[in-house]
C-alpha cells in the first residue's frame, strides 16, 4: 500500500504578468512537505518568486490503494489562465483544475492526468508524448501541436476536449488521439504523419494540410476543403484504431500537395457534403 | 597584463616537437615566454598542471559561425533553440540554440571544450557587415572571414580574360574594403548557373554568360592567392558537393592548383617553432567527406575516400578538413545553393522547410535543417567517410579535423569525434549501433590506425593555424605565441583511448581554457570574458594596377543595386581589428 498525497493550491488574488508553473506538477511535488512546495520558485516574468506568493497551500496525505512510488494529486481551487505550463513534462500523478488554465499545460507531458472544469489556453498537450488531458471547455491554439517550426508534434497519449479548438489542432502529430466535440478553426492537423484527431462539430479549412499519415474525421462540415485531398470511396461505421465512429463516411486520401504517395486518410460524414 | 606558469603539464605542442614531455608552461603580458624572472615568478599565477594534458589553444579553421546564412538558420528553426538553453551568469548572457547556437552561446561553448580561435568559412561580400556584426557580438573567440569569390561576376571576367594581375588587385581591394581574411572558393562557376536554375558538373564545362570554366576559376584564384602571398591558401569546396561518385571531380580539382607554390609574404612577427610554421599547401579542401562521395547514384552508393586519400597522400600542395557527421541533427548551410536544394529533393518529403538566396553579382546560399541518423545508409557511410579521410591521409599535417559545423554536425561534438580517431573499439562500437553499409561500404572497417594526443594536438590546433597562416601566433606554445592554451584532464601516462566516455568528457570540458594568459574557462564553466580580436588582410599592390582596377570596378558598378559608397565595411564594426599586412614593404625587405 502505498501513499498519496492530495495538495491543494488555492488562487489568493489576480496575477498580473503572467506565471512561468512548470514546477507544478506530480513529479517536482512527490517527497516534499508543504513548506517545501510552497517554497518552490517560478519565475514572474524577469523575477523570480515563491509559489506561495501565488497560492495557499494545503497539503494532505492519505493512504490510497496505489501501487509502486505514492502519487501525488494536485488540486487547484480557482482559476489559472494566467498561469503558464501546469504540467509540463509530467509523468504520473493527477492534476484537477477546477478554472481555466494558462498557456501549455501540460506540454511535453509523458503519462499521468490532468483535468480542466474550464478553458485551457494555446499549447495545451505540446509534443505530449503520454498520459491524458481532459479540458471541460475550449482550447486555445496549437493544442496537441508540435512546437513552433519542428514537424514533429504529440506522439502518444490523449486529449479530449469538450468544447472547441481553434487553429493548428494536432499539428505535426505523429501518434496518440485529439477529440474535440466541438468545432476546430484552421489548418486542423496540418503536417499530421500518425495519430488520430476527430472533430464532432464544423472545421473552416486547411483540414490535414501537408498531412502524410494518421487519421482526420470530422462529423460535422468542413466550409473549405483542403484541396490536395483525393476522394477514396466511402466506409460505414469506420473503425479508426480503437474508436468506431458511426454513420457513412467520404474516404479521403491526402495531402497529394506534399507528397506522391501519401498515407493520410480524412473522413467526411456523406451527409454533410 | 597576467603573468602565468603552468606546472608540470604533460605538454603536447606539434609545432614545437614537444610530444607529451612533462615541463612548464611560461605567460607573460599574453604571451608565451621562454622563462620568466624571479620577481615575475613570485607574482605569477600557478597552475598546477601534474597528470594533466596540456596543448595550444584550439583552432577551428572552417566552422559556420557568423553571418547572413548563420541567421537565416537560427530563425528559420525555433525548435533547435527550444531544448538547448544556457542561464545567464554574473559574466555570461543566456543563450540558446543546439545546432544554430546564439552568438553568446556559441563563444561560450567553444571556450569550454578549450578553443580560443575559429574563422568563419564563408562570408559574402555584401553580407560582410552582418557577418563584422555577429562576430562583434560573438565573445570569447579570435576570429576572422574568409571571402567567398568563386562566382564573384568580377572576378570571372578577369579570370576569363586571363588577367591574373588586375584579378588579384582586385581581390585585394575585396579583402581591404570587407575586413576578410582568405579566399574561399565555392562551386566555382556553378553558383553563378544556379541563377538560371542550373549547375555546372564538371571542370570543364563553361558556365552562362562569364563562359569561364571551374578549372580556369580554381587555378585563377590559386595563382591570385600566392601572387598576393596571403596568410591562408585558397580555400576551396569543390563541383559536385554532396552527389554520388563526386570523389574524382574533388580529386582533379584539387590537381589544378598543383603547380601554383605556396608563398605567404606577411609583414608579421613570428613566434619561435621548431618546425617551419608557414604553411606548404596551395590548396585547403574544405569539409572533404562531402566530397568524397563514391558510386553512381544513391543505391549504390559508397565511400570514395580511400581513391581522395591516395591522391592526398600523393600530394602535397594539399590539405583537408573532414567535416565529420557524427550523427544527429544538424543545419545545413553553404555559399553551395544548388546543393541545399538537391538535398531538399532528396530529404524534402513532407515539404520541409528549407532556404536559399541569391547574392547579387557574387554568389549564393541554402540552408536546411538535416538529421543524421544511425539507421539511415547515407548517414552511416557519410559517418565513415568522415573518419576515413584523416584515419587513411597518413600525414597528419594534411589534416584537420571539423564537422563543417553546423553541416556535418555540432562542433560541440568534437569530443566525440576525437574518441573515434583514437580508438577502433570506439569505432567498432558506433558501426554496430549504425546501419551496415556504414562498413560495408567503406573501408573503415579495416582501418587500425588510433591517433595519439600529439595527433590529435596537430588535427586541432597546431595544423589548422599553419595552414590559415595563424602559425605565426597561434596553435603553438614558442615564445611570443599568444598565451592561449587548453588544459585536460587526461593523464597521458594512464590514457586508455577505449575509455571513450573519460575522452568525451575531458575533450568537452577542458580543466582550464586560458585566452592570451588568463584563465576564461574552468571546468567548462566560463569564468572570465576577455576582449578578442578580428583577423583580416590588408594586401599591398602596384598602385598603377589598382587604379585601373578600380576604373573597371566603378564601370561594373551599375550591376549592383547598392552604391559604390555602401559597398565597403567600416573599421568600427570591428572590435579589436588586427589588419595582417600581405604583401608590404616590410616584406620586400627580406625581413620574415
Amino acid at each position: 500500500m502505498a501513499l498519496t498525497r492530495k495538495v491543494k493550491l488555492t488562487p489568493n488574488g489576480e496575477i498580473g504578468v503572467m506565471v512561468e508553473a512548470e514546477l507544478i506538477s506530480p513529479d517536482s511535488f512527490a517527497g516534499k512537505s508543504e513548506a517545501e512546495i510552497g517554497g518552490l520558485t517560478v519565475w514572474q516574468g524577469p523575477r523570480e518568486a515563491s509559489l506561495a506568493e501565488f497560492f495557499d497551500l494545503v497539503a494532505v496525505v492519505e493512504e490510497g490503494p496505489v501501487e509502486g512510488d505514492g502519487l501525488v494529486d494536485i488540486l487547484i481551487d480557482g482559476d489559472v489562465s494566467r498561469v503558464k505550463r501546469i504540467g509540463q513534462r509530467m509523468t504520473k500523478g493527477r492534476i484537477e483544475i477546477k478554472g481555466s488554465a494558462g498557456m501549455h499545460l501540460g506540454s511535453e507531458m509523458a503519462g499521468g492526468e490532468i483535468l480542466v472544469r474550464g478553458n485551457a489556453g494555446p499549447w495545451a498537450g505540446m509534443n505530449m508524448r503520454g498520459g491524458k488531458i481532459e479540458v471541460g471547455g475550449n482550447v486555445g491554439d496549437h493544442a496537441g501541436s508540435a512546437y513552433r517550426g519542428s514537424w514533429r508534434g504529440m506522439s502518444g497519449g490523449k486529449i479530449l476536449v469538450h468544447g472547441n479548438a481553434r487553429s493548428q489542432l494536432g499539428g505535426g502529430m505523429s501518434g496518440g488521439e485529439i477529440v474535440v466535440e466541438g468545432s476546430v478553426e484552421n489548418f486542423c492537423g496540418i503536417r499530421q504523419n500518425g495519430g488520430l484527431i476527430v472533430v464532432e462539430g464544423d472545421a473552416v479549412r486547411g483540414v490535414g494540410a501537408e498531412m502524410i499519415g494518421g487519421s482526420i474525421a470530422v462529423l460535422g462540415k468542413i466550409c473549405q476543403f483542403t484541396p490536395g485531398f483525393v476522394a477514396n470511396g466511402t466506409e460505414q461505421d469506420p473503425a479508426l484504431g480503437e474508436r468506431k465512429i458511426e454513420g457513412e463516411f467520404a474516404k479521403f486520401l491526402g495531402d497529394y500537395a506534399i507528397s506522391k504517395n501519401p498515407k493520410g486518410v480524412l473522413y467526411v460524414k456523406e451527409a454533410m457534403i | 597584463m597576467p603573468t602565468m606558469v603552468i606546472k608540470n603539464g604533460s605538454v603536447f605542442d606539434p609545432l614545437n616537437g614537444i610530444d607529451g614531455e612533462v615541463m612548464d608552461v611560461f605567460i607573460k603580458d599574453g604571451k608565451v615566454v621562454r622563462d620568466l624572472s624571479d620577481s615575475d615568478l613570485k607574482n605569477a599565477d600557478v597552475i598546477d598542471a601534474r597528470g594533466k594534458t596540456v596543448m595550444p589553444g584550439g583552432v577551428d579553421s572552417h566552422a559556420h559561425v557568423a553571418g547572413a546564412k548563420v541567421n537565416a538558420g537560427r530563425l528559420m528553426r525555433p525548435e533547435d533553440h527550444i531544448g538547448s538553453v544556457r542561464p545567464r551568469t554574473e559574466i555570461t548572457h543566456s543563450g540558446s540554440g543546439y545546432t544554430v547556437p546564439s552568438v553568446y552561446k556559441q563563444g561560450y561553448d567553444y571556450s569550454a571544450m578549450g578553443y580560443t580561435t575559429v574563422f568563419e568559412a564563408a562570408m559574402p561580400p555584401l553580407e560582410a557587415r552582418h557577418t563584422h556584426e555577429v562576430m562583434r557580438s560573438t565573445p570569447m573567440l579570435d576570429m576572422g572571414a574568409y571571402l567567398v569569390l568563386g562566382n564573384n561576376w568580377f572576378l570571372m571576367r578577369y579570370l576569363h580574360q586571363g588577367e591574373i594581375e588586375k584579378a588579384a588587385a582586385y581581390v585585394a581591394w575585396m579583402m581591404k574594403t570587407h575586413k576578410a581574411y582568405g579566399i574561399k572558393c565555392v562551386n566555382p562557376a556553378g553558383v553563378e548557373n544556379w541563377g538560371w536554375g542550373k549547375n555546372v558538373h564538371s571542370l570543364d564545362e563553361p558556365n552562362i554568360h562569364f563562359e569561364v570554366t571551374s578549372r580556369e576559376v580554381i587555378h585563377g584564384l590559386a595563382e591570385v592567392n600566392e601572387v598576393l602571398g596571403m596568410p591562408i591558401s585558397l580555400h576551396l569546396h569543390a563541383n559536385n558537393l554532396g552527389h554520388p561518385g563526386n570523389w574524382e571531380i574533388t580529386k582533379d580539382s584539387l590537381a589544378v592548383p598543383s603547380d601554383v607554390n605556396p608563398s605567404q609574404k606577411m609583414d608579421v612577427e613570428w613566434a619561435e617553432t621548431k618546425m617551419d610554421p608557414r604553411r606548404s599547401q596551395s590548396v585547403y579542401l574544405a569539409h572533404a567527406q562531402f566530397s568524397a562521395f563514391g558510386g553512381t547514384s544513391w543505391r549504390d552508393f559508397e565511400s570514395g575516400a580511400d581513391g581522395l586519400a591516395k591522391y592526398v597522400n600523393k600530394s602535397d600542395h594539399v590539405v583537408i578538413d573532414n567535416g565529420a557527421v557524427p550523427f544527429g541533427p544538424a543545419t545545413c548551410m553553404t555559399g553551395d545553393g544548388p546543393s541545399i536544394h538537391d538535398l531538399y529533393v532528396l530529404a524534402g518529403i513532407g515539404g520541409q522547410k528549407w532556404s536559399n538566396t541569391d547574392v547579387e553579382l557574387e554568389c549564393g546560399s541554402g540552408v536546411i535543417p538535416f538529421t543524421y541518423l544511425k539507421a539511415n545508409p547515407i548517414s552511416a557511410v557519410q559517418w565513415a567517410i568522415g573518419l576515413e579521410m584523416l584515419l587513411l591521409v597518413d600525414d597528419p599535417w594534411k589534416t584537420i579535423m571539423t564537422t563543417d559545423h553546423p553541416n556535418g554536425g555540432v562542433f560541440t561534438k568534437y569530443p566525440q569525434v576525437i574518441a573515434w580517431l583514437m580508438s577502433r573499439r570506439a569505432r567498432d562500437n558506433t558501426a554496430a549501433e549504425c546501419h551496415k553499409w556504414g562498413y560495408d561500404r567503406s573501408s573503415l572497417g579495416g582501418v587500425d590506425r588510433e591517433m595519439s594526443l600529439f595527433e590529435i594536438a596537430i588535427l586541432t590546433r597546431a595544423n589548422p593555424a599553419r595552414t590559415i597562416g595563424m602559425a605565426h601566433r597561434k596553435g603553438h606554445l614558442g615564445a611570443g605565441a599568444d598565451g592561449d592554451v587548453a588544459v585536460y584532464d587526461i593523464d597521458p601516462e594512464r590514457l586508455n583511448p577505449d575509455d571513450h566516455e573519460n575522452i568525451i568528457s575531458a575533450f568537452g570540458r577542458a580543466d582550464y581554457t586560458i585566452k592570451d594568459g588568463q584563465v576564461v574557462a574552468r571546468q567548462g564553466e566560463v569564468v572570465a570574458v576577455p576582449e578578442a580580436r578580428r583577423y583580416f588582410c590588408e594586401p599591398k599592390i602596384d598602385e598603377g594596377l589598382a587604379k585601373d582596377m578600380m576604373a573597371d570596378v566603378k564601370e561594373w558598378f551599375k550591376y549592383y543595386t547598392i552604391g559604390f559608397a555602401n559597398y565597403p565595411v567600416p573599421e568600427k564594426y570591428l572590435r579589436n581589428p588586427e589588419p595582417i599586412i600581405v604583401n608590404g614593404p616590410a616584406w620586400a625587405q627580406g625581413r620574415r
